[in-house]
């Protein structure tokens, strides 16, 4: 199974119950569990799992280069160009790229009648994996200044498996990076909090969740801070919440030194394996 | 003459850090002032902010294909030149992925039987409303939509124009987490990047990325590190690297129970009376205006 782990609200705790989660799957004796980073612009899971990096891959996105000597200063490239990235000044037949704005979408190349265009890699970020503890690691992470997250994340998942299961830990919002790291997931975990921030948030994430057609449910972190204004509009929504953690300044302090919550003692580690068990019990069952 | 307008954009690089509470804070100390709410996927400032809406406007921006069925020959150029695998050919026609396509209109250009045309997209409104504090731009990306960078743009140009319109001499931006596309357009332009971070090991490491992001685009960055006092020796590293860095420390701010209960209530912290975090919110404030030289 393909498990990924999302929020509208940032800062709410995927990434707790994505490590947790992935280490109660393996301590439940499952077989193979992967865990992928999809946080790319802010990847942190590793600093909880702590892999040994084995492999390291460049993630390029194509992008034109121009032949200025064949270049006939028609303008075709500039017209065809959906992203603004390239100019063309027809009188001085020179071409102007802007990489960072260019998608790699090849029409510019494609489409030059006179054959001045051809490709080269502008690299977005890297993809490193290794193992963690028995558990699969890999994480992308974006160059600092590079805009477009969805490539790298797209490449992450180039790693899943069909072969025991994968844990998607997801970037937080309901646009174009999280859809990447969620769609073709077969379910959905929404971390949430029960402010309203994280009932506004929650509300955006289940209906992107929805669009992309993926059955969901939903952790409540800090459960006991706020009302039940998130447990009312999930049982509207029939949405179930599968686990609802504590408030527990321990669980902060831990988090700051890079202890996962499973490792927060044996109640918190219980709290995961029924996390794991309502999971993958409730689907594959 | 112009108002010279200040603008102060508020990031994390992490979420949930306090952002959105110390922007709203910030505005209740500062106002009159204009607020702009740049985290357009997943906006929040108005739940502290009631505002007003005044105006609503359309977000139009990139186009999608739609393909004329009886005009296709089921050539299949489409789905073979689409590099986003967002065209596949099913059953002799090609099946469209409205999640995998970017809209760079390639396929249309690829069929010789003309019959993908594209269209624009309505993807997303955008807002302009009063609030206590003064005016605020906002705005709502559709769900699952592209091209957050320009909403963010917009709800920018509007807040610009709004603090001009009024003489007003600051506007607080509120900024999505991340390092990417629509923190990229939140911050170009501004004054100073103030970084909201916790002393943890992934607040620090992302606390890095998103200064690195300002300095590249040669905007100065401040910090404020909330819940302090969860790990002391993680705050002395933060510290300690703004000091390398000559970053300004705006100020730190104690764990406090009296924050998380109000924002439960959707209340700012400056208004939990009593409150330690309330009062370094205060002094990060005074802070704020002298490094960023918001005269009142």
């Amino acid at each position: 199974m393909i498990l990924s782990v999302a929020s509208g609200k940032g800062g709410t705790g995927k990434t707790t119950v994505a490590v947790s989660l992935a280490l109660a799957r393996r301590a439940a004796g499952a077989g193979a569990v992967r865990f992928l980073d999809c946080d790319v612009e802010e990847p942190n899971a590793r600093i909880f799992l702590k892999p040994e990096i084995e492999g390291r891959r460049e993630v390029r996105v194509p992008v034109p280069v121009a032949d200025e000597s064949k270049c006939t200063g028609c303008g075709l490239c500039a017209e065809v160009c959906a992203y603004h990235a390239i100019m063309v000044n027809r009188k001085s037949r020179q071409v102007f790229v802007f990489p960072e704005l260019c998608h790699g979408c090849g029409a510019c190349t494609l489409l030059c009648p006179a054959g001045a265009l051809s490709e080269t890699g502008r690299v977005t970020g890297v993809v490193e994996w290794g193992p963690a503890d028995g558990i699969l690691f890999a994480d992308g992470t974006l160059r600092v200044g590079e805009a477009m997250s969805p490539p790298l994340i797209r490449a992450v998942k180039e790693l899943i498996r069909p072969d025991g299961d994968t844990i998607i830990d997801c970037p937080p919002g309901t646009s174009c990076p999280v859809v990447q790291a969620v769609r073709k997931t077969d379910f959905c975990l929404l971390v949430t909090e029960p402010t309203p921030f994280g009932l506004n948030d929650l509300a955006l994430a289940v209906e992107m969740v929805r669009a992309l057609d993926v059955p969901m449910g939903v952790v409540i972190n800090q459960a006991d801070i706020g009302g039940g204004a998130v447990r009312d509009y999930c049982a509207a929504a029939g949405i179930p919440v599968l686990l609802e953690i504590p408030h527990d300044r321990r669980i902060a302090t831990n988090y700051a030194r890079g202890i996962p919550a499973f490792r927060a003692g044996e109640a918190y580690a219980r709290l995961f394996l029924d996390l794991q068990a309502a999971v993958w019990g409730g689907r594959a069952g | 003459m112009k108002t010279r307008v200040t603008q102060i954009a508020i990031v994390s690089g992490k979420g949930g850090t306090g952002k959105t509470t110390l922007t709203a804070s910030f505005a209740l100390l500062g106002r009159p002032c204009v607020l702009a709410d740049c985290d357009v996927d997943a906006a929040d400032l108005h739940l502290l902010m009631a505002p007003t809406r005044l105006r609503t406007e359309e977000f139009r921006s990139g186009r999608k294909p739609v393909i004329d069925r009886e005009r296709c020959t089921g050539c299949g150029r489409c789905a073979e030149r689409c590099r986003f695998s967002a065209l596949e050919m099913r059953n002799g026609l090609p099946a469209y992925d409205a999640f995998a396509c970017e809209g760079c209109g390639l396929c249309a250009r690829v069929c010789e039987a003309g019959a993908i045309e594209m269209r624009e997209q309505r993807c997303g409104e955008w807002y302009v409303s009063e609030t206590a504090c003064g005016p605020m731009a906002h705005a709502r990306l559709g769900i699952a939509e592209e091209n957050s960078g320009k909403l963010v743009t917009t709800v920018r140009r509007e807040a610009v124009r709004l603090a001009e319109e009024r003489g007003l001499r600051a506007v607080l931006i509120d900024g999505p987490p991340g390092i990417g596309c629509p923190v990229i357009s939140s911050i170009v332009g501004a004054d100073l990047v103030v970084a909201v971070t916790e002393p943890t090991l992934s607040g620090l490491h992302d606390l890095e990325r998103v200064a690195g992001l300002a300095a590249r685009f040669g905007i100065r960055t401040a910090v404020c590190v909330n819940k302090f006092d969860i790990n002391e020796e993680m705050s002395g590293r933060i510290g300690a690297y703004c000091r390398e860095g000559a970053i300004a420390l705006l100020g730190r701010i104690p764990y406090d129970r009296a924050v998380v209960e109000s924002l439960a209530r959707g209340e700012p912290v400056i208004r939990a009376a009593g409150s330690a975090a309330a009062a370094a919110v205060r002094g990060a404030w005074e802070r704020l205006r002298a490094e960023a030289g918001w005269a009142p």
